[in-house]
Parts: structure tokens; sequence; C-alpha cells
């Protein structure tokens, strides 16, 4: 045995750690290199539009660029006190300037998100702010009365920040006010939390019903020779081949009151022609049609663990006098957990973040977070909105898998 | 040993045949009936049936045909896990998901037996293969010797009067599997189980077994002691396989008092025990063992010519491959010994065995 207070060396004197280091750094190098065209891809395309996207989530430097004058009198107010003749000036002032620049209807906007109707106030009085003269405050007064009111000069103030939680409030049914504080939203319109807390549920429900109709399809297939099992694993992946659009679409065909599935009901006596189910354009479309649509992304994880898991292991328990039900809950099912753990996590993640298809066949109580992020991104254009959603989904889908890592453990999955 | 009838086989197979697909017959037609504490070994190569004999009698299988009996009660209707059989798998099955304690403790849990009494059942088992240290560690963190030894005692815990093992030391360097043999031999001896075990290790076989049964493309080609199967193998297949063996080819000139003139061939005329082989006028093959050869003409015995073609040292014994009426692969093992004529390769020399150790089977 060498003793372990003298360093080992190399042949040439080196110390044996550096010796290694050194050989390693070439191996470490290398293997870099061969990912770098794909981390300089991801970190392009992928990481750096996700975080500047939710950074404006956060950061909101609209109004503060563009009336400079007036952010800069409200900032040391309390938003309580009434707008002194001081404010009145640098907002005629900025109001002028933005006219004149074209980019008014972007404050009018940005105004409108605090309190509704401000837009028409900011637009219409800036189209005649050129002409007023002192006293500001009494000239603006008399353009719009509105101007007068203390609601409107809170929303200015609650604009003018450049780092805003008010967003990420929102998105969790909150509400910044002018100074500072953050209070519960109204109870009519706390929207969000519901509707995150429905997304979480309906990924729940579909994640569940993918393990229960593919764990045995998984089991067949992994039972099968490698013939009939690669021609059954075709037809699980089959739906891959076409398109989205198409197979929600055939959902539709499928569910809707006068649909092949109703139109079987109402043949079989389960329900009469009067009262066929609603099936679509509701909760229960939602659920069907995307636990159709991710049910391979189940059975493949299963399918690929259940494969290794050698029949001798099941023989085994049998031999030792355990019944089929023993053998499979305290032996089999143990084994194939890796496969639950990694197609329970990919189904979860892909359904949370899921829109078209509950878009097109979810109705009112179908619509997901999503839905709602689309919306704020393509319809409402409110950007910074639909950025802080997102970031508040980012967050709970990593403190699932944070949760899931602590209880399951993340290197307990197996993909292929 | 080798008179076990029917009537008190402690497991019979009565006439069983099996097939996969309806078109080959994997088993012919098996007629075996193993006693109680017997150790008896299936034997032979890769494909001839050997596990699948053992999973009908596990209940893994079903016989196509015929009746398996356990102590003279038929089973072919009783789920493998009310047949009470241990078994020691191939590749172990020791469960990964469970420590070597709870793997043992499995068997007698789904027995419903109290945690006390599992406790002293699993201790005493893993007494006996001397790992009680390692009960608390999982499969994984065992070496391949130390799971066989798991497996072992997981198929012994809950007391079986039968235990199958499918080529349990398959996976194992020379030296552990030697040791493991004994192990197993003994742990036999000791407990008094009855074992089927199968190998497709022939040395393995000759050590550990009461009786050995040769199979070859499902059917049982000799069933019989070590010794026996050695010194009297019934058939070709059976001396070929068993030990090392040279082969002639001949044709049977006359039999009496079951000692078989043949002719080899070119003139040459040789005496053999008629063991196996046809009538007068019949192909025979002619097996004699290396060891029973000698080099130079011996007055009580047939000589034939013989040229040197390859020489093997190998301590103890010279390994001398020769050229011996048409066959280039006869061998002789000359003794390494002061008195012993040394040969050189390319010389011609005589061969010569008694009459006795040459068997005539059939061609
Ligand atoms: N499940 C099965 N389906 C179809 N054919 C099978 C099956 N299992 C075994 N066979 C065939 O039956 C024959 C005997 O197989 P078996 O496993 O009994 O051989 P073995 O003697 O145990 O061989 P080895 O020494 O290689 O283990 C082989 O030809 C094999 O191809
Ligand atoms: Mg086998």
């Amino acid at each position: 045995m060498s003793d372990i207070s003298v360093p080992l060396v190399a042949a040439d004197g080196t110390p044996l750690r550096k010796k290694l280091a050194q050989a390693m750094f070439k191996s470490r190098m290398r293997a870099f290199g061969l990912v770098l065209p794909l981390l300089a891809f991801i970190i392009v395309a992928f990481i750096i539009p996700i975080i500047s996207l939710l950074w404006q989530g956060v950061h909101d430097p609209r109004f503060a660029s563009l009336m400079p004058r007036t952010t800069e009198v409200l900032k040391p107010g309390d938003g309580k006190s009434e707008p002194t003749e001081k404010m009145f000036k640098a907002l005629v002032a900025d109001l002028v300037a933005t006219k004149k620049d074209r980019t008014i209807g972007q404050v009018a906007t940005r105004v409108n998100r605090e309190l509704a109707g401000a837009r028409s106030l900011f637009t219409s009085s800036a189209r005649k702010a050129k002409k007023l003269e002192a006293p500001f405050k009494q000239s603006l007064i008399g353009v719009n009365k509105k101007w007068a009111r203390l609601d409107v000069w809170q929303g200015m103030k609650t604009s003018s920040r450049v780092f805003t939680p008010g967003y990420l409030a929102k998105a969790l049914d909150f509400k910044l006010l002018a100074d500072g504080s953050i209070v519960r939203e109204d109870k009519s319109r706390r929207i969000y939390v519901m509707l995150l807390l429905r997304t979480m549920k309906i990924s729940l429900i579909v994640t569940l019903s993918t393990l229960v109709l593919g764990y045995p399809i998984a089991y067949l297939l992994s039972t099968l020779s490698v013939r009939t099992s690669n021609l059954l694993l075709i037809l699980v992946l089959l739906p891959f081949w076409t398109s989205l659009l198409v197979r929600t679409t055939a959902w539709i065909a499928m569910l809707q009151a006068q649909g092949v599935m109703n139109d079987l009901f109402v043949l079989f006596g389960l329900t009469s022609d009067g009262e066929r189910f609603s099936l679509i354009y509701n909760q229960t479309g939602t659920l069907i049609a995307m636990t159709h649509i991710l049910l391979p992304f189940m059975i493949l994880p299963l399918y690929s663990v259940m494969k290794t898991i050698p029949p001798s292991y099941v023989r085994a328990a049998k031999s030792m006098g355990a019944t089929n039900a023993t053998a499979f809950r305290r032996v089999y099912f143990p084994q194939s957990i890796p496969g639950i753990g990694a197609g329970a996590i990919l189904v979860f993640i892909l359904a949370i973040g899921y829109y078209i298809t509950p878009a097109l066949v979810g109705g009112q109580d179908g619509q997901m977070i999503s839905n709602l992020i689309d919306f704020h991104m393509r319809k409402s254009l409110n950007w910074n909105f639909a950025a802080a959603l997102g970031l508040v989904l980012l967050v709970i889908v990593m403190f699932l898998f944070w949760i899931y890592d602590r209880v399951i453990g993340i290197d307990n999955m197996k993909l292929g | 040993m080798s008179t076990i009838s029917k009537e008190d086989g402690f497991v019979v197979f009565d006439h069983v045949q099996k097939s996969y697909d309806g078109e080959v017959l994997v088993v012919k037609d098996l007629n075996l009936y193993i006693g109680k504490g017997e150790f008896l070994t299936m034997l032979g190569p890769s494909g001839s049936g050997k596990t699948t004999c053992l999973m009908m009698l596990a209940g893994f299988e079903t016989a196509t045909y015929g009746d398996i009996l356990l102590d003279g009660k038929p089973i072919n209707h009783i789920p493998p896990h009310k047949r009470g059989i241990g078994m020691v798998f191939q590749n172990y099955a020791l469960f990964p998901h469970m420590t070597v304690g709870e793997n043992l403790s499995f068997p007698l849990e789904v027995r419903g037996q109290s945690k006390s009494e599992r406790e002293a059942n699993v201790i005493r088992a893993l007494d006996m293969v001397q790992m009680v240290d390692f009960i608390n560690r999982r499969p994984a963190q065992l070496s391949g010797g130390q799971q066989q030894r798991i497996a072992l005692a997981r198929s012994l815990v809950f007391e079986p009067e039968l235990v199958l093992m499918d080529e349990p030391l398959g996976a194992l360097d020379k030296q552990l599997r030697e040791h493991m043999q004994y192990e197993i031999k003994h742990l036999h001896d000791r407990l008094g189980v009855t074992v089927v075990y199968v190998t497709h290790d022939q040395s393995e076989a000759l050590t550990m077994s009461d009786r050995v049964a040769v199979f070859e493309d499902g059917v049982i080609q000799q069933l019989a002691s070590p010794s026996d199967l050695y010194e009297r193998p019934e058939n070709a297949f059976v001396a070929q396989f068993i030990g090392e063996n040279n082969t002639l080819k001949g044709t049977v000139k006359s039999v009496k008092d079951g000692v078989a003139t043949v002719d080899y061939g070119s003139g040459h005329l040789g005496e053999a025990m008629a063991i196996n082989c046809g009538e007068a006028g019949t192909a025979a093959t002619l097996s004699v063992r290396p060891e029973r050869v000698d080099i130079g003409a011996k007055s009580n015995a047939q000589a034939v010519d013989a040229k040197v073609l390859e020489l093997i040292y190998l301590g103890d014994h010279i390994r001398c491959r020769m050229s011996v009426l048409g066959n280039d692969d006869f061998v002789v093992k000359v003794a390494n010994a002061s008195g012993q004529k040394h040969l050189k390769v390319g010389e011609t020399t005589k061969v010569s065995w008694a009459k006795e150790d040459c068997r005539a089977l059939d061609a």
C-alpha cells in the first residue's frame, strides 16, 4: 500500500492527478466540440428567445421610455394625493411629444391595461394637447374631466414601472396597486388560478388515463414476438403519421351530438335520441381527444422498459408460490416504475402545454392555460401578460419535476 | 439407482411430448422416472429440449401429450405457484428491487408465515450458503458467485421437496464453478432434496449427479450413472458427447458371444464389444477412449499402424494426434513418465487397444 499523504507521480514526475486532468481535458474538449453546433443552435433558437420573452413578463419599459417627464414627476408621489400643476405640465409635454412621433397609441394601450377606457382618453387628449396653455391642470381637465380622477394617475403610475410584478401578480389573480402593494383580485375577476388548476387537473386525468390504457398494451407488446410487436407498434405510432389537426377534426366527427358515438349510444339504447350526450365542446371532449393523442407517449417508454424485464422474474415469483396477482404487484410492477415515471412525466408536460386540441374541441370549460397564453399572444397582444403566464407555468412544471425527483428520483426514469 | 420404476418415481414423465409450433416435436416421447432424494442431471447440446422439460415440470409450459406426475399425482393442471417446486434460473432472477433478505423472505411471505418465522428461516437459509452478512445488500451489489448462492438459498428457503436448476453455474468462471458444484452437491447430500439439474457441461454432470440423462434432439439417448455413462456408452452420440473419444468406422463381419468382428476396410480386421451394433454386414461406429490406447504393439491386443501428426505438451501427459485407419483425429494420451518412448511428428508407429476397451456402436 502506498502512503496516502505522498501524492502519486507519473513517470515524468508530474503528480498523477494533474496528469489525469490533462489527459481528461483533451477528451472533454473533444466531447464539447461534438455538442457545440447543437449547443449554439439551441442557445440562439431556443434559450435566448425564451429568456427574452419571459423577461417581458417582469420588464415593461414602454411607458417609462415614451413618457419620461411624466414618469419622472410620478416617481415621488404615493398615488394617493391630488395631482399637481407640475405633473400636468409634464404630462402635456409628453402627450405632445408622443403625438408627434406617433407613439401615443402604445402609451394608451399600456395604461388601458391598468384602467379600462384609458385608451380613448389618451388618444383624444393628445390630439388637442398641442394647443393647450398654462395652467395645464385646468386646461387639460377642460379637455376631458377624467384627468381630474385619481385612478387615471394611479394607472399611469403603475404603468411607469420598468420592472413590474404586476403581470405575474395578475397571472395569479392578484393586483398591483399604484403604491406598490399587491392585493387579491375581486372574486368575480379571479380566473387564472382556476384555469391553472383546471389545466393541472386535465393534465393529471389525461396522464392517468393514458397510463391505464397504455400499460396493458405496452405489456402485451413486450411479451409478443419481435415481428408481431413491431407490427403492433406501427399501429400505435400510426396517429403520429396523420396531422394533429386532422385527428382532432376526426374526433369532432366522432363525438358531436349527431356523431358516430352518439348514434351508437342511441342504437344500443344507452340514451334516447332527444338527450344525446354532449361529448365535445366541453371538458369531456378535451379529455378524450388529448388522451388519444398523447397515448403513444405513454406506451413507448413503458414498452421500452417492459421489454428489458426478463420473464424469468415473474416465473421465479410464481415458482416460489406467488399467485399471478402477487407476482405482478410485488415483482413486475415495481420494475416497470421507471417506464411509468418517464411516460407520466412526458405526457403530463406535453398535456400541460397543449392548446390546439382544447381550442378545437374544448368549448368553454375545456380551455386550458395555454389557450389563454395564445389569446394574449395573438388577440389581445398583451405579450407581457402572456410571458408572465408562461413563466408561472414554467415554474410550476419545474416544481413538479423537483417533487418527482424527490419522490421517485429522476435517475429512476427511463426513456429508451 | 437405475432401476426406479414408474410406480415409485417421485417425479415421473410418462410419454411426454412437447411441440411449440405444432410442427416440430421438441420433446419426443419422454419417459423418465426420478427417485426421491435423487440428483438427476439433464445433459445435452444446446436446443436439445432440456429447458423445455424443466419448464413443463415447473408448470410454465404445458405438455402437448402425456402426463407429468409429482409424488404420484398428475400435475398437468396445477398452476406453477401451487406446485411447491423450488427453482434456480440461469440468470438467477433475483428481484433487483429487493434486498437479499427480502428476496428470501418473499416465498415465505406468500405462504403466510409470520414475521419472526420468516426472519429465522431467512437467516437459516443464508447461513447454509454462508451469506448472512449480505442480508441487506441489493443483488446488483453482489458478485456473480454470491448472487448464485442467494438464488440457491432462495430456492431452498421454503423447503421444497424438489428443486430445479437450469444451468445455474453457466455464468461463473471455472474455479468458482467448481467450488459451487461442490457446495450444491454438499447441500443436496445434507438436505436430501430431489434435484433436477440442467447443464451442457459434461464434467459438471459427471461430478455432481447420481444419474445423468443425456438428451439429444428431444430424446434421452442414455440414462445412467456417471461412471456407466463414461465407461459404457450405449450409442455413438453418448460416446462422442461424454469425454474424449476416438471413433472409427467399420462394417460388422460377425457377432459372437457379445464380441463383434469388425472390418475397418482395406483388409484390417479387429474385435470389439458388441454393445449396440447391428447384425453382420451393417455399418458400425467403433469407440475407444484415448487413455485406453497404448503406443506400440502388445501381444494380447490388436495393433494397427499410426502416423504421428501433432504433439501437444500438457505437462503431466502429451496429447498425440495421429492418423489411424483413415481417421486423422485419433488422439492418444501419452503419460509424461520417465520410461516412456518419445515420439516425433511424422514418425510411424503402432498403436493397440484391448478388445474390451473398444465398443461397437450404432453407425
Ligand atoms: N418458447 C418457445 N417457442 C418456440 N420454440 C421454442 C421455445 N422455447 C424453446 N423452443 C425450441 O425448442 C427447442 C428446445 O429448446 P430448449 O430451450 O428446451 O433447449 P435447451 O436444451 O434448454 O438448450 P440450451 O442448452 O441452449 O439451453 C429449441 O429448438 C428451441 O428453438
Ligand atoms: Mg436451456
